[in-house]
């Protein structure tokens, strides 16, 4: 049985997160998979190393599935991070959401990973050539 | 310990190591509030101050206003600008 959230220091199986999450109603499952690439900012990339606040990752996510559904309908989604050391060309972050269209599919599948960006508590540190970097997503401070 | 005195403040990412620490206690006061600890941690570890206009803070797992009254045995957390995916 795939879980619908999962933290994860194993690697993700982008085949395996839409195992059973479509319905004979579904018309469409969209699968997203973010991987690691090799330059950023004009940085050889070696790896990234993810941290997480375990605790608070679950409820932010129940929060954005609720938002998915309300927003665009969508009721089947899954949400997998890896946490730890992730390499060049490994998924980072997969994300299924099953419809009876690809239209709301693609749309929650892209809101999704952009709340996941915007307020689920992850963060990475990338390890380049010469160095490495927190990197931080939007700066203004999540209030609500 | 998370004793009825006090309140457990977690720190993440950048601010972690800016605090040198990832968790600590601080004593719970009445009226106490999330800005006043932040005031307080960075007065001691001025290499977190870079970092207040972007933190975030959450009170037992949820995004809270920094103005929030914090209750003995709550969780305070401070979260750098999220960076997943």
């Amino acid at each position: 049985m795939t879980e619908k959230f999962s933290i994860t220091a194993d690697p993700l199986d982008a085949n395996a997160i839409a195992e059973g999450l479509s319905t004979s109603e579904d018309g469409a499952v969209v699968v997203f998979s973010g991987i690691v690439r090799a330059h950023n900012k004009g940085r050889k990339v070696l790896h990234l190393e993810y941290e997480a606040y375990e605790a608070m990752v679950f409820p932010v996510l129940e929060r954005v599935a609720k938002d998915v559904s309300r927003r665009f309908g969508v009721e089947r989604l899954r949400i997998h991070h890896r946490i730890g050391r992730v390499d060049i060309g490994e998924s980072s972050v997969l994300v299924a959401a099953a419809s009876p269209h690809r239209g709301t599919a693609f749309e929650a599948a892209r809101h999704t990973m952009n709340e996941i960006k915007r307020i689920v508590p992850i963060w990475k540190r990338e390890f380049f050539e010469g160095g490495d970097v927190w990197v931080e997503g939007p700066k203004e401070p999540v209030t609500a | 310990m998370t004793g009825s005195g006090a309140v457990t403040v977690l720190l993440f990412a950048a601010a972690r190591e800016a605090a040198g620490r990832g968790r600590l206690e601080v004593p719970h006061r009445e009226g106490l509030t999330a800005a006043e600890v932040w005031k307080d941690l960075e007065s001691e570890r001025p290499a977190l101050a870079p970092l207040a206009g972007s933190v975030s803070v959450a009170v037992n797992h949820r995004f809270v206003p920094r103005d929030t009254v914090l209750a003995a045995g709550d969780e305070l957390a401070f979260l750098p600008p999220v960076s997943g995916g």
